[in-house]
């Protein structure tokens, strides 16, 4: 047993609200640069639709994650390792530009310095690229935001799999929902399998995965094999560029940035245990549709006094295990079954989790428009069909959807009669089997969603492993390599590395001050 | 003249050689994030396919023929039961081949650069220079081939031969060997030498971590970095 620690997210698609704060922040902070201005390493999806690059859910045409060989090996669906050193000339299965858009700004100044003209100026839109005027502009990260669009061409969503997709073209029947996006940081990563240089990896410690920006050489692989689309080509830098899942906040205990600014509170952030050892197992399960239970059965229980102690022996910090049994995100992967991984067909694993949204049903069981199911309404018969979100979430199999969505339904039921009616009602809750506490437990981190309660991150102790002085004023994302000291651990001519010893002193006013 | 051949043949060739590897050094060493292949697929797609395969097989053999043909001593080729004549008709023929290949590319990759107006837009000079350096490079070992046929005894191809390997093996007479070679051989070397010297101030770099990607195969699919 190999015990490792990953901090993980879960979106409650239920209560996302489609403002795109989250896209808007990350974009702020991450890719408001040059060459990765068309890069959202996190995008909402109006759903149905199909997104951002365009049919990114389209494996047959992108050819993204993993496929299983007839031997029960796993390989990456663009082709095993000499296919992709074949293919580093030119990869058929790379995205262009206009798959995702073609970046632009606006002629700004045309507004301030248009002469005295008859229709009041207007601000065209400009290609970064070019320079040039476009005519349009054609595709975006949030192109079919609220249905914008015909259906015929959402309608090529892969997730209507198996639905009868014409009837919910009509306006009596139409139904949609969000979907943020963002990288999955899985567990089997086809990205990293993907990449000829090696410069894509895990982190051991919290499983961030991140581009070494010094070691990438842009074969491009890794953006063809990652199904969901979330490793980017810098068009300008010429590296692959992905969310980082702000992995300077997360070690310092904070929340990605994304997370943060969530007004609908969706985003929760916890620590899981897995173990390293079952990953290629269960990534290898024959069925996908077995694919969901088989993530279930790598993660650990924290409660378990065997995982304590091994975990404790493998190295991992106190601080992290008692995270790890107070994690939002395993109570509910784990405990509650409400939140499921994001098309685990494609077979790597991810650890950004959602809770399948339940459409508004409440005032149409109460006019009497659903049969009711127990003591619950039918929530099959609800807008959004269940073999859709089973699509999105479990490779098509019905059944846990339907079930969190039960025990999401039993909780509202449960917390109405208490609050509205004062009578808790016991029975609602056999039917789902959910326990009184836990669904005391799922109304206050699901429903109020404290702060405290949405985010249960340790702090890394990098102090423990590195010389931070040495990291001080270190590059993030940047042109040009202003503050490198080079990439081997000793200088070319022999020197020791060293961080930059450049001490910015106080201000004169303080430092007057403080000498009294 | 005289002197202007040794410096070209007999001392330019470690100069080329040193910046190209001493460059290479110094900037996988402190310019690792400029080191990348800078492809523009992504911006353009088209015409990519058929460009860069062709241009890269064509290119790489090329590069291996002259690395085999040049530095492998005659005494082997003689134990092989090669022919000199043989061995300048394979190295026409095989050159011929690859070189057309690698000019073909070359001309696609061009044309594609230059008919696309976003690839326009963002080619900067270091790319119109390796491009044109090599194609013009390609042109020259290409028109070779019909300055050799008229002399298919190989005798030419030993000299080149002789050249190449004492410069090798830092024996100072080598630039002697190739005084009456005709004008279109010495060009044609001097820019290839001029290809060293570009090589660690371009995408050319690239080559050095396309030969290194060979790692991959034997390398588990997943990496997973430990603490600091």
């Amino acid at each position: 047993m190999k015990i490792r620690a990953q901090v993980a997210m879960v979106l409650n698609l239920d209560k996302c609200i489609g403002c795109h704060t989250c896209s808007v922040t990350c974009k702020n902070v991450w890719t408001s640069r040059d060459g990765v201005e068309y890069a959202w390493f996190n995008n909402v999806e109006t759903k149905p639709g199909i997104g951002y690059p365009k049919e990114w859910e389209n494996q047959k045409k992108w050819n993204g994650g993993w496929k299983r060989l007839p031997s029960g090996k796993l390989e990456p669906r663009q082709g095993g390792k000499l296919r992709i050193l074949a293919q580093m000339f030119a990869n058929p299965n790379l995205p262009e530009i206009d798959d995702y858009y073609e970046p632009f700004t606006y002629d700004y100044d045309r507004l301030q310095n248009a002469p005295e003209v008859q229709t009041p100026p207007t601000a065209r839109p400009v290609s970064v690229i070019t320079g040039k005027k476009m005519d349009k502009i054609n595709w975006g990260p949030n192109w079919e935001d609220d249905l914008g669009g015909e259906f015929a061409k959402r309608s090529k969503d892969q997730l209507f799999e198996d639905v009868q997709k014409e009837m919910y073209s009509t306006f009596e029947n139409t139904f949609m929902m969000y979907l943020p996006r963002l990288c999955e940081h899985c567990l089997n990563p086809a990205c990293v399998a993907s990449c000829p240089s090696g410069s894509v990896y895990k982190r051991e410690d919290d499983g961030i995965v991140l581009v070494d920006q010094d070691k990438c050489r842009g074969w491009r692989m890794c953006v063809s094999g990652c199904p969901y689309k979330k490793i980017y080509y810098n068009w300008q830098s010429g590296k692959a560029e992905k969310c980082t899942f702000c992995f300077p906040r997360i070690e310092g205990g904070q929340p990605t940035v994304c997370s943060e600014s969530c007004v609908g509170r969706i985003r929760y952030l916890g620590v899981i245990l897995y173990d390293a050892d079952r990953i290629e197992a269960a990534a290898s399960v024959a069925d996908e549709k077995d694919l969901y239970k088989s993530q279930l059965q790598v993660f650990l229980d924290p409660h378990s006094d065997a995982v304590i102690e091994e975990a404790r022996r493998q190295g991992i910090p106190d601080s992290w295990l008692t995270a790890a049994q107070k994690s939002p995100v395993y109570k509910m992967a784990m405990e509650w079954k409400v939140a499921f991984p994001l098309h685990p067909e494609y077979r790597t694993l991810p650890m950004v989790w959602y809770i399948p949204p339940l459409s508004p049903i409440q005032s149409a069981a109460e006019r009497g428009l659903m049969n009711q199911k127990g003591l619950l309404p039918d929530v099959s018969e609800m807008r959004i069909p269940v073999k859709y979100l089973a699509n999105l979430l479990t490779a098509g199999d019905e059944a846990p959807v339907l079930s969190a969505l039960e025990r999401m339904l039993a909780m509202r039921v449960y917390m109405r009669g208490k609050s509205v009616h004062g009578s808790e009602d016991l029975e609602v809750l056999k039917q789902v089997g959910l326990t009184q506490a836990q669904v005391e437990d799922m109304y206050k981190i699901m429903a109020i969603a404290n702060y405290e309660d949405r985010f249960v991150i340790p702090s890394s102790h990098k102090e423990e492993v590195e010389d931070s002085f040495n990291d001080k004023a270190a590059c993030g994302f940047t042109f040009g390599n202003g503050c490198s000291g080079g990439t081997s651990p000793q200088g070319l001519f022999g020197t020791r590395k060293e961080g930059s010893v450049i001490f910015v002193d106080m201000p004169k006013s303080r430092k007057n001050k403080a000498e009294v | 003249m005289t002197y202007l051949h040794h410096f070209v043949f007999g001392v330019y060739p470690y100069i080329g050689l040193a910046i190209f590897l001493f460059g290479s050094l110094v900037r996988f060493e402190r310019e690792q994030y400029t080191w990348k292949s800078d492809s523009s697929q992504l911006i353009d797609r088209r015409l990519l396919r058929a460009g860069s395969y062709l241009f890269h097989i064509g290119v790489l053999g090329v590069f291996a023929g002259h690395l085999v043909g040049l530095l492998t001593p005659l005494a082997v080729w003689d134990a092989l039961g090669v022919s000199h004549g043989a061995k300048q008709l394979l190295a026409m023929v095989a050159g011929g081949i690859f070189g057309g290949m690698g000019l073909i590319g070359a001309l696609i990759l061009i044309y594609r650069r230059f008919s696309s107006e976003r690839l326009r837009a963002i080619t900067t000079w270091r790319d119109k220079l390796t491009l044109g350096w090599i194609t013009v490079t390609l042109i020259l070992g290409l028109s070779t081939i019909f300055v050799s046929k008229d002399h298919l005894d190989g005798h030419m191809m030993t000299l080149f031969m002789e050249w190449a390997q004492r410069i090798v093996t830092f024996r100072g007479d080598a630039a002697n060997y190739i005084v009456d070679a005709p004008g279109i051989f010495k060009l044609h070397i001097f820019m290839g030498m001029t290809l060293f010297v570009i090589f660690p101030f371009t995408r050319l770099v690239h080559v050095w971590s396309g030969f290194g990607a060979a790692g991959y195969v034997t390398r588990a699919w997943q990496l997973v970095r430990p603490r600091g």
